[in-house]
């Protein structure tokens, strides 16, 4: 499947946790099901920005790092998370 | 006071460590509703210097609060304070410990700042992973109170892991947790916390022991204070307190700081500073990205070049040539004669 990106983050040369920082309040001004390219360097977004992702309810579509060091993470927004039993 | 007809609600402050890690295991295990939150201050250890050098690439790189949360199972939140935070840094009411780290106005400052997030959010409490005499600033029978008065959390600020050894909070009174089922650790040992851990079944966890923050390490406060010593003031940007954890550092003038990559992944990394600091590239051989930091004067230039040359393929040739660029990008090329190692005084290392 391919996933036309609606918006896109550059995160290049911040470093963790400061790309998830980015990414989650860019999230936060999007609607569910909106789709999200963010591009950093760090290599540490690779494993951040997917956990992240995990707590917080969005799917990972797709990573990848170029030859560069430049990584692209493709998410598309879910529904928040809440898990408290009210 | 809230009424406890739903499932009680606390934030958690997750730093990554093991003892954030326990105390909110310790609560959500009594049934309560624990989110996390987490301060990026900027100086804040996650493994910067791993990210960005050669050598440490290759290691596995996780944001510690990141997987903490993901063991917990709870949602994270990570708030920038890198600007909130700066008075702190500068202006810590109750001072600094050994090094540049304001411990106590810290933790105060992160509290206060759960305390407007429960606030906001409708939570009903704090919890934090602080242990009676474990810090030797922060963490003590007489500064514990200082942190619950002054954040304006008071009672709402509960500590599973030492709450024992400390007056009932309101969640204890209110019952949204039991007092019995919390603990009573003190001191520096790391014991009782490895044994819960064991009991938890968590057998991986990040061991910062009080390294989670650059203001505690030595070398880092030296180059802060320079940083300062040189601007005459306290002032300090996201950039600037980066940077410090970066390459090598050497103040040959008073005005002049040179920054010298000690890899290619380094080099990467300075280089996305060049639009904003005037800078060398080596030309004629393999050598690092250098910075330089300052108001130039004559001569600079080529006081920095003979340095990065020292530590360029180049270092044994004749003359080694580089590009200079200014910050504000006007290029001109310049070639040096290496300096020697004797010829670098110890002191301008910062």
């Amino acid at each position: 499947m391919v996933c036309v990106s609606a918006y896109t983050l550059d995160a290049k040369q911040l470093l963790c946790p400061l790309p998830v920082i980015r990414t989650q309040d860019r999230v936060a001004t999007l609607k569910i099901g909106d789709v999200l390219t963010v591009y950093c360097t760090d290599p540490g977004a690779l494993s951040d920005i997917p956990t992240w992702c995990r707590l917080h309810g969005h799917t990972m579509l797709s990573t990848k790092e170029d030859v560069d060091g430049v990584i692209e993470l493709v998410l598309k927004v879910g529904s928040p998370i809440y898990n408290a039993q009210n | 006071m809230p009424t406890r007809q739903t499932q009680p609600k606390a934030i958690a402050l997750i730093s990554g460590g093991l003892d954030s890690l326990l105390a909110a295991r310790v609560v959500k295990e009594q049934g309560v509703h624990v989110e996390g939150i987490n301060y990026f201050t900027g100086f804040c250890v996650e493994g910067h210097t791993h990210a960005i050098r050669n050598r440490d690439r290759t290691r596995h790189k996780r944001n510690n609060a990141l997987w903490s949360a993901e063991q917990l199972g709870i949602q994270l939140h990570i708030v920038d304070v890198i600007d909130a935070y700066k008075d702190v840094v500068i202006n810590p009411k109750h001072g600094y410990g050994a090094n540049l780290n304001p411990c106590l106005d810290c933790k105060s400052f992160m509290v206060t700042r759960a305390r407007e997030w429960i606030e906001d959010n409708g939570f009903d409490f704090i919890v934090t992973g602080e242990v009676l005499g474990q810090r030797p600033m922060s963490q003590r029978r007489d500064t514990l109170p200082v942190i619950a008065n002054e954040s304006g959390a008071e009672d709402r600020l509960l500590r599973p892991l030492c709450a024992q050894l400390l007056a009932p909070t309101l969640p204890e009174r209110m019952g949204w947790v039991d007092r019995e089922q919390l603990y009573a650790f003190n001191g520096r040992s790391r014991k009782p916390q490895m044994a819960l851990a064991e009991q938890f079944g968590i057998k991986e966890y990040a061991q910062p022991a009080g390294g989670c923050c650059f203001l505690t390490d030595a070398t880092y406060a030296t180059k802060l204070r320079d940083l300062w010593a040189s601007r005459g003031e306290k002032r300090y940007e996201l950039d600037d307190i980066m940077l410090l954890k970066v390459g090598r550092h050497l103040r040959p003038r008073p005005h002049l700081k040179v920054i010298v990559a000690r890899d290619a992944g380094e080099t990467q990394y300075l280089r996305g500073y060049r639009k904003s600091y005037a800078h060398l590239i080596m030309t004629s051989h393999n050598g690092p990205m250098t910075l330089l930091e300052g108001e130039l004067h004559d001569g600079d230039a080529e006081l920095a070049a003979r340095i990065a040359a020292r530590f360029g393929q180049g270092r044994a040739a004749s003359d080694v040539q580089f590009d200079f660029v200014t910050a504000a990008g006007v290029a001109r090329s310049l070639a040096v004669v290496p300096f020697k190692p004797e010829d670098i005084a110890p002191e301008w290392y910062v």
